[in-house]
């Protein structure tokens, strides 16, 4: 499924946002919100995840049925989850485009990455 | 103990009527703040001490090591990065920009991954601004535009503008009329008169259509602009016209999408349209606390209000080049200090890998992503609650941030303080 994806805040983001490596903030934000007709047309239910990929990266995120949001749409909860998938270039103004961006998603039994897991693979400064 | 009217540190609505009971040097419970404030103010683990890596460890370390470590990485750079500055008070910013200065770096604030498009906008057009006072006593049409207050800044409606009384709106919501534009319905939308779902990237095209509409010019708008029928636009700027006074508040909905700052370029010439006609305000929904602060601070200390760069004679202003994820996607900065932010969380992926190749130095009383790539990390006093300072609310009011309890911690300004100590002491041995 092509999709545009937005990012932004949440309550439970925000209320989790001053202690990331909790899981209660893995929970909040490790979400991918889709319409109704979209979780249906994935095939998804309880215990299945999605991925979603374009051309800066994949993740594997929770779906959450948002009536909200129209068929081709899906938004993600602010963070490093989401940020996985936005491109570093700021068109010339210092700022990502984190909201409208191109995502192919699909379903899939993997697992969402814990947030050390998420940072796992990057090289960390040495002394 | 309970302390009367303390301002919030979450968000840029800086709620003043904040109580907080204390038990002990402890805060046990808090009332009036929303589930965002609250969360912040009842506190978190903390990072328990300052620590340096070693052997690819973070290995604690005494305060004054750590300051003496993260001084000689500031100043064996040659491009040091300096970023956060939300999530304190002005007189730690102050103080970094003077420590940014004095390494010659380049200060950044989260304002570049949040509303930078909106500071630029603003230096191009100006601001038709308001006290959020204002909007409270006064505005009979608020539209709110790509942002979610409901979810971000939960007590925005209750306290200055949808759903609050004022002297000349004593009906509150009743005399209102909400307008809420965004491409999902929200749990602010649920609370409008109407709400218009535009097709995402498309907000440049609305408001220049809107801003026909508004002028008379009709004539010219397409049937359908941006998903919406030009009878609904139309009918969305009749409403506009019809206003009082009108306030529209602006979030991450249109910085962040296509357009970026022309989004809010052109947000602020339909106000000025508007203002043809009859009263209207602008402002854009503040995030951080004081993210607005670093703007002011960096504005009359540099001329600039993000994005500065200190490494030439005068201080340089250009966000494409000088703004942190610029910076970092050309590997134009080897090392950086990341206060009062998580940048780790916050930036594009590419840019938290170009930054975990460089060395990071830590100011944050809570760990998190940025804390897995940093060389040295210094824990800190919540700035707002455990140290006072100013902070300037999202419509520009400078409030006086108290010290609610007391703590072990050193404030932002003092570790700069220390650090800044510690780079004059190099410099000097340097030169030895």
């Amino acid at each position: 499924l092509k999709a545009i994806m937005i990012s932004g805040r949440t309550l439970a983001q925000g209320a989790g946002c001053e202690c990331k490596m909790s899981p209660d903030f893995l929970k909040a934000v490790s979400l991918c919100h889709l319409s109704k007709g979209d979780y249906d047309a994935l095939g998804l239910c309880e215990g299945k995840n999605v991925q979603l990929k374009n051309e800066f990266g994949q993740v594997v995120l929770a779906p959450k049925v948002d009536a909200g949001l129209r068929q081709g749409m899906v938004f993600i909860p602010m963070g490093p989850w989401a940020n996985v998938l936005v491109g570093p270039d700021t068109g010339g103004c210092g700022t990502p485009q984190f909201k409208g961006i191109e995502v192919e998603v699909e379903a899939t039994d993997a697992s969402v990455l814990e947030i050390r897991d998420l940072f796992r693979g990057l090289r960390r400064a040495q002394t | 103990m309970i302390v009367e009217d303390a301002i919030c540190s979450f968000c840029g609505c800086l709620c003043d009527d904040i109580n907080v009971e204390v038990e002990e040097g402890k805060i046990k419970r808090v009332r009036h703040a929303c589930r965002l404030g609250s969360s912040k103010i009842l506190g978190h683990d903390r990072i328990k001490a300052p620590m340096i890596r070693r052997g690819g460890e973070l290995c604690m370390v005494s305060y004054q090591e750590a300051y003496d470590r993260a001084a000689e990485i500031l100043l064996r750079a040659q491009k040091p990065l300096l970023y956060g500055w939300a999530s304190t008070v002005c007189e730690a910013q102050k103080k970094g920009i003077l420590l940014a200065e004095e390494v010659g770096g380049v200060l950044d604030s989260t304002a570049t991954v949040c509303h930078g498009p909106s500071v630029i906008g603003i230096e191009e057009k100006g601001l038709p601004g308001a006290t959020l006072g204002q909007v409270k006593n006064r505005a009979d049409t608020i539209v709110f535009w790509g942002c979610n207050p409901a979810e971000a800044h939960p007590r925005h409606s209750l306290r200055y503008s949808s759903n609050v009384c004022g002297r000349f709106t004593p009906e509150g919501r009743a005399g209102r009329t909400i307008v809420v534009v965004d491409v999902r319905e929200t749990r602010t939308s649920k609370n409008a008169d109407k709400t218009v779902i535009i097709q995402p990237g498309t907000d440049y095209e609305v408001i220049s259509a809107l801003r026909m509409l508004v002028a008379g010019k009709g004539d010219g708008v397409p049937d359908e602009v941006g998903g919406v029928p030009k009878a609904e636009l139309d009918g969305l700027a009749k409403t506009l016209l019809a206003a009082r006074f009108g306030a529209v508040f602006f979030g991450l909905g249109i910085t962040h999408s296509r357009g970026r700052y022309k989004n809010i370029d052109n947000a602020l010439s339909l106000v000025a349209e508007l203002n043809s006609h009859t009263k209207f305000v602008i402002m854009p929904m503040r995030g951080h606390y004081n993210v607005g602060g670093i703007g002011q601070v960096l504005a009359w200390s540099s001329g600039f209000p993000m994005s500065v760069d200190f490494t030439r004679n005068a201080p340089y202003f250009n966000p494409g080049e000088t703004a942190a994820c610029d910076l970092l996607a050309k590997a134009d900065t080897d090392a950086a200090m990341i206060i009062a932010a998580d940048a780790a969380s916050s930036f594009p992926r590419a840019a938290v890998e170009a930054l975990a190749k460089i060395p990071v130095i830590q100011i944050d009383p809570y760990e998190n992503p940025t804390t897995l790539i940093s060389e040295v990390v210094i824990p800190s006093a919540i700035a707002g609650v455990e140290a006072e300072g100013t902070a300037y609310r999202m419509d520009g009011m400078a409030l006086r941030m108290r010290k609610l309890v007391d703590t072990s911690y050193p404030s932002d300004e003092e570790i700069l303080s220390h650090i800044l100590e510690s780079v004059h002491r190099l410099q000097r041995e340097l030169e030895r």
